[in-house]
């Protein structure tokens, strides 16, 4: 089996994000870092190859299109198990949207023919859930995204998931993509042996061209939707605020605010 | 025929999802401002009547696909596009819910189409539907247009309000839909599994919620305490019914109940917007987190930044003191 993970950097949570009023863009400035999401998805491809016999699973492939600085993202992924990565980067797939991501990450996979592809749930900055079911349809694959219960055995998926009703248990044939929730498992931290060790793994850097991505479907002509304004949200009185630092004094207040509302 | 089509979800009692309700409602009142029509599509086994009831929410024509399954998106992704291509659709919209997106992202690859997510309104500009979007933990609001045919609109849960209708009843059209290879390499073995005991959390006044912030199952009773001192019932994230501290029936949120009781009180959930759409709504929300940055204090009414371990006992003690007396 191969499994690809794909994988995004991201702005630091501790960053403050904004979009650039100039181009509508994210601003992406910044700390960066690997999608937290992502590390679940890797975790999961980990889990997946040490539960086989060895030999089963032959690699782990961290794929991620972005900036050149997206590396980061990548040693990242590498350092967490991954055997090699595939940075796809090129100035025409900037302001690429999700229909034309989704596109070009496709044609990087399609180079890869993996038996599995994995996604974090979402991306910390775009809050988009939906790469894998974009990337599934372009690959032919079946998907199901969400998965919190994922086991592998003669090459078919038995998952688990919330949907609207309550747990839905599908089975799903390989290959597969499979977008992974943060429930599935608690991602490992790397060790310092392989944090060092990250940048010395085989690192492919791919261009649009060589992806053999259509121009006239990524970047901003590329896509299918423009964004038109950017607006504050909807002023809201901000609520009180307090910083427990004597708790008897805090519950007081407490008790207090409660009163004033009739809520007790 | 140039309008919008909804995906109504349904459950396997053949009752319908009230966000797609909602979703239905507002593609009917958006068609009448566009000065076109609103049309739902169905898949599985859904009766003339229950097809015929969405033209109620404003459905003229409802598209019934029964050889496609319920309940997984690939599939419909295969209906869906068959019957936008063959009536020439302009929009496609989704009530908030798991599916959806699914759907929504399926047809974005199969179209080439743009899409939206987590959208809480549709606006009529030059002719055409513009999608508002808040982004970045709703720090920011974008409008956005789409670029060709068809637009892609994923609602935020219960963005959409459920409009009915003098009682029309919309014309049901069946279709054959040849399935791709790849929708019916995924099976359903079992859908809506409730897991946990069954608790009623949606008729409380009062609800005090748990997140992973209690640190481990066993802390749920600090919830209870303070929960029977108001005299309300406990709630969960997802985070922490996923890892089977709290049954599914009391989950908040995307893939849980909606809730709106006089007092929320949330205790160590840092409040991502899959938990938000399911609580926003409540009179009064107050939250304890030790993280100063957790984003429910950007939405909250009354937020403690502390250690809800210490906080929450005498809170519970307080609260009962005052009663008693």
């Amino acid at each position: 089996l191969k499994i690809c993970v794909l994988v995004k950097e991201v702005p630091d949570a501790a960053v403050e994000k904004r979009m650039d009023p100039s181009t509508m863009r994210l601003d992406r400035n910044g700390e960066k870092n690997l999608n937290p999401f992502d590390t679940h998805a890797i975790e999961a491809a980990m889990q997946i190859k040490e539960g086989l016999p060895e030999g089963t699973v032959q690699e782990v492939v961290a794929v991620t299109m972005g900036p050149e600085s997206s590396v980061r993202a990548l040693h990242k992924a590498v350092s967490l198990g991954a055997d090699r990565s595939v940075q796809l980067t090129d100035d025409a797939l900037a302001g690429s949207d999700v229909c034309a991501s989704g596109y070009a990450l496709a044609q990087v996979l399609k180079r890869e023919s993996p038996d599995l592809v994995l996604l974090g749930q979402q991306s910390d900055d775009g809050e988009c859930y939906t790469m894998g079911a974009v990337v599934a349809d372009h690959l032919q694959m079946p998907s199901l995204t969400q998965v919190i219960q994922m086991d592998v055995s003669d090459g078919k998926l038995r998952c688990e998931r919330q949907a609207e009703y309550g747990y839905d248990t599908v089975e799903i044939e390989l290959p597969a993509v499979i977008s992974v929730g943060d429930a599935i498992n608690e991602p490992r931290y790397p060790s310092l042996k392989a944090i060092m060790g990250a940048k010395k793994k085989q690192l492919d850097k791919l261009s649009a061209g060589d992806a053999e991505i259509e121009a006239s479907r990524v970047g901003e002509g590329g896509s299918r939707t423009k964004v038109l304004a950017l607006n504050p949200p909807p002023a809201k009185e901000k609520g009180t605020i307090i910083e427990d630092e004597d708790t008897n004094d805090t519950v007081e207040r407490v008790v207090a605010w409660l009163e004033e509302r009739k809520l007790i | 025929m140039a309008g919008i089509l909804v995906y109504a979800l349904h459950d396997d009692e053949g009752n319908f999802n009230k966000n797609s309700q909602g979703a239905i409602s507002e593609a009917a009142k958006l068609a009448g401002e566009l000065g076109t029509e609103a049309a739902a599509l169905v898949v599985g086994d859904v009766s003339d009547e229950g097809a015929q009831s969405l033209g109620a929410y404003g459905a003229s024509k409802v598209y019934r696909a029964k050889n496609v399954p319920e309940g997984l998106a690939q599939p419909i992704v295969d209906a869906m596009a068959k019957v936008i291509a063959d009536e020439d659709f302009d929009y496609v919209l989704f009530g908030g819910g798991l599916l959806g997106f699914e759907i929504g992202a399926g047809l974005t690859a199969r179209l080439g189409a743009g899409v939206t997510m987590e959208v809480t309104d549709v606006k009529v500009q030059d002719g055409g539907l513009v999608s508002v979007r808040p982004i970045l933990q709703d720090s920011q609001i974008v409008d956005v247009q789409y670029v060709g045919k068809p637009g892609i609109i994923i609602g935020r849960l219960n963005a959409f309000d459920t409009v009915e209708r003098n009682g029309s009843s919309a014309e049901v059209i069946d279709v054959d839909v040849e399935l791709s290879p790849w929708s019916t390499k995924a099976k359903m073995v079992t859908r809506g599994e409730q897991r946990g005991a069954d608790v009623n959390i949606e008729d409380a006044d009062f609800l005090v919620a748990g997140g992973r912030g209690l640190g481990k199952a066993e802390n749920f009773e600090l919830c209870e305490q303070l929960a029977s001192a108001l005299g309300g019932a406990v709630a969960a994230t997802r985070a922490v019914v996923d890892a089977g501290w709290f049954p599914y029936a009391g989950q908040i949120g995307q893939t849980g109940k909606t809730v709106a009781p006089k007092l929320y009180l949330a205790a160590g959930i840092s409040g991502a917007i899959q938990h938000k759409v399911g609580m926003q709504a409540s009179e009064n929300i107050v939250a304890i987190n030790k993280d100063p940055n957790a984003p429910i204090f950007e939405f909250c009414d009354l937020g403690v930044v502390g250690d809800l371990h210490k906080i929450m006992p005498k809170l519970t003690e307080a609260i009962k003191a005052k009663k008693g007396a």
